[in-house]
């Protein structure tokens, strides 16, 4: 996935650079080719899909779709679906900023092993993801005994929910900040530190003010993918309509039932989510790169 | 001691190193490591006839082949695509450049029944393939479309940024030289953009082969045709077969390590590509 640190380094304006010249322009009809291919694909693979979203949820009308979403059933997997992301983004929030801090601003060896890891949940399958909770809290897990002597439900219960989601979000911030912490150097923090700033006060006075823009980036891909996980939700979650269905649970559960009114509805909710999401994220790509020519400017006046 | 520690001005590194490496392991590590000691706890008999049987082995191969021919095909069009965004001018550029991303942000749900109400028979889509004679919904060309789907964005956005990187003096020197521009681009362009495009393919296959939400609905899930291996990891959970999901788990995850050990190797690759370049 492509980074904020990764977003700045494409050029503002460079459009009209290879138009320009002969030796960077192609031929018309192989432009007109290039561009007629490549966005026939982007709208046949992602435009179509939104459409169709929006498209089927509003195809009974406008009062079966607001009934869709007033459910009872709806109202609960709503209401889990923002629990779940309340407690998943702000714990991988705290990780993500103490393990950039750690990674950044400190030497010590095996830092590229720990990044590796900490990228790792990216890269196991969700229904993995799922499964790893079971083995280790469900009924024939290693904690299983304990906790159903206890009376704890984790498995096919809101806890299990939220630890699958914490696991597929858990590199968001941190990938986020890493490098964009890396770029930026510690001498800010050093000079804060040597004129007697406590930890707390430089990471807040210094740091924060710098990395504010990467962290909401981060924070935003986690929430959307929070929000929207699916798979790994669906292995820990057990379907009990009203207990533990998510909204993408939910959709899955009113498509199965052919009720595909309703669950568009409800999908289009989520496809709103996700096309919020986009817009802040340009939003803050555009921002950053703001302060990035500022600063550069700032640096060429001095 | 090391030298590290001596020259330590900033505090808080035992705090944050000690929560991320507890946190790190209580998430991840060590329940990761439970799908390989539970592996173990099996007979290699048992193991085997779990990982091996002709429905999971259907099912590789599905996983496998769509995932590759998905990688491909967005290799390609991710190229020319990244090549538009960067290189073009066109009307809605702006809207384009940030609806790339779509698949990253929308719910794997959502894009398998979006997809599935495209490709079914009486679906947009559907309507015109079916009298042609293509199936896309409840076949394994469905699962090829939802995994194109999800992987789009890998190559585009691993490519986009090398090109938009790309000094216009090569091409210049290129052209001075005489070099036709189907030449500049295949002798020049090509070999500068090829750790990328790599990249972009093994991302794109990595998150392929994982993939589950949006490809089920469009599966159809037959057995022996269109089952995906996560789905048999569900399927043998739904049986109680713990053993059996976890020794398919211990497979997709040992492939996903060593794919995570190549990105690495090829974005190490890229990188210092493109430092030589600068």
């Amino acid at each position: 996935m492509a980074g904020l640190t990764t977003a700045l380094r494409l050029p503002g304006n460079p459009d009209t650079r290879y138009e320009a010249s002969a030796a960077t322009r192609e031929k018309p009809w192989v432009k007109r080719l290039i561009l007629g291919i490549s966005l026939s694909f982007f709208a046949l693979f992602l435009l179509l899909p939104l459409v169709a979203v929006f498209f089927e949820a509003l195809r009974k009308g406008v009062d079966v779709y607001l009934a869709a979403l007033t459910d009872p059933d709806a109202l609960s997997a709503i209401r889990l679906t923002l629990l779940t992301a309340a407690i998943a983004v702000p714990l991988n929030l705290v990780f993500g900023i103490a393990a950039a801090w750690a990674i950044t601003k400190f030497d010590f060896r095996g830092k590229h092993l720990l990044i590796t890891f900490i990228d790792l949940p990216f890269s196991v399958s969700p229904v993995i993801a799922g499964l790893i909770y079971v083995l280790v809290f469900g009924a024939q897990g290693w904690f299983g005994p304990w906790l159903l002597a206890h009376d704890i439900k984790i498995i096919f219960a809101v806890p299990g929910i939220v630890l699958a989601t914490v696991f597929v979000t858990f590199p968001f911030v941190a990938r986020e900040l890493i490098p964009l912490m890396q770029a930026q150097g510690r001498e800010e923090e050093e000079a804060a530190t040597v004129l007697g700033a406590s930890g707390w006060r430089t990471f807040w006075n210094v740091t924060l003010p710098n990395i504010k823009w990467g962290l909401l980036y981060g924070v935003i891909l986690c929430n959307a993918r929070a929000m929207g996980e699916f798979g790994a939700v669906s292995v820990v979650s057990g379907h009990i309509r009203g207990l533990t269905n998510t909204m993408p649970l939910h959709v899955e559960i009113l498509y199965n039932e052919y009720n595909f009114a309703a669950a568009f509805a409800v999908a289009s909710l989520l496809a709103m989510l996700a096309l919020v999401t986009l817009v802040v994220k340009t939003f803050i790509e555009w921002q950053a790169a703001l302060n990035a020519s500022a600063q550069s400017q700032k640096g060429q006046e001095e | 001691m090391n030298r590290a520690t001596t020259y330590r001005v900033l505090p808080g590194f035992g705090l944050s190193l000690g929560y991320t490496l507890a946190y790190l392991s209580l998430i991840v590590l060590i329940p990761l490591a439970a799908v390989f000691l539970k592996t173990f706890s099996l007979s290699f008999e048992q193991f085997w006839a779990a990982i091996s049987a002709p429905r999971v082995v259907a099912s590789y191969k599905l996983s496998f082949g769509a995932s590759l021919l998905a990688a491909a095909i967005n290799t390609v069009f991710g190229m020319m695509l990244a090549w538009a965004l960067v290189r073009y001018t066109f009307p809605g550029k702006r809207i384009v450049d940030a609806l790339v991303d779509l698949p990253f942000a929308l719910p794997t749900a959502v894009a398998g029944i979006a997809l599935t109400a495209l490709y079914a028979p009486n679906g947009w889509l559907g309507q015109i393939l079916e009298p042609l004679g293509i199936k896309v919904a409840f076949t394994p060309l469905g699962v090829l479309v939802a995994l194109i789907f999800i992987g789009l964005p890998f190559v585009v956005r691993t490519v986009q940024p090398v090109l938009a990187d790309l000094e216009t003096e090569l091409e210049e020197a290129a052209a001075s030289l005489g070099a036709q521009r189907w030449q500049t681009f295949r002798l020049v362009i090509l070999p500068i953009l090829l750790p990328a495009l790599l990249t972009g393919f093994a991302l794109a296959f990595a998150r392929a082969v994982g993939e589950y939400g949006s490809v089920i609905f469009i599966a159809g899930n037959i057995p022996m045709v269109s089952e995906i291996t996560p789905l048999m990891i569900i399927t043998k959970l739904e049986q109680y077969d713990y053993t059996g999901a976890t020794a398919i788990a211990c497979v997709m995850l040992l492939l996903s390590f060593a794919l995570l050990l190549v990105i690495n190797g090829l974005q190490a690759w890229t990188q210092k590509r493109g430092e030589k370049g600068s």
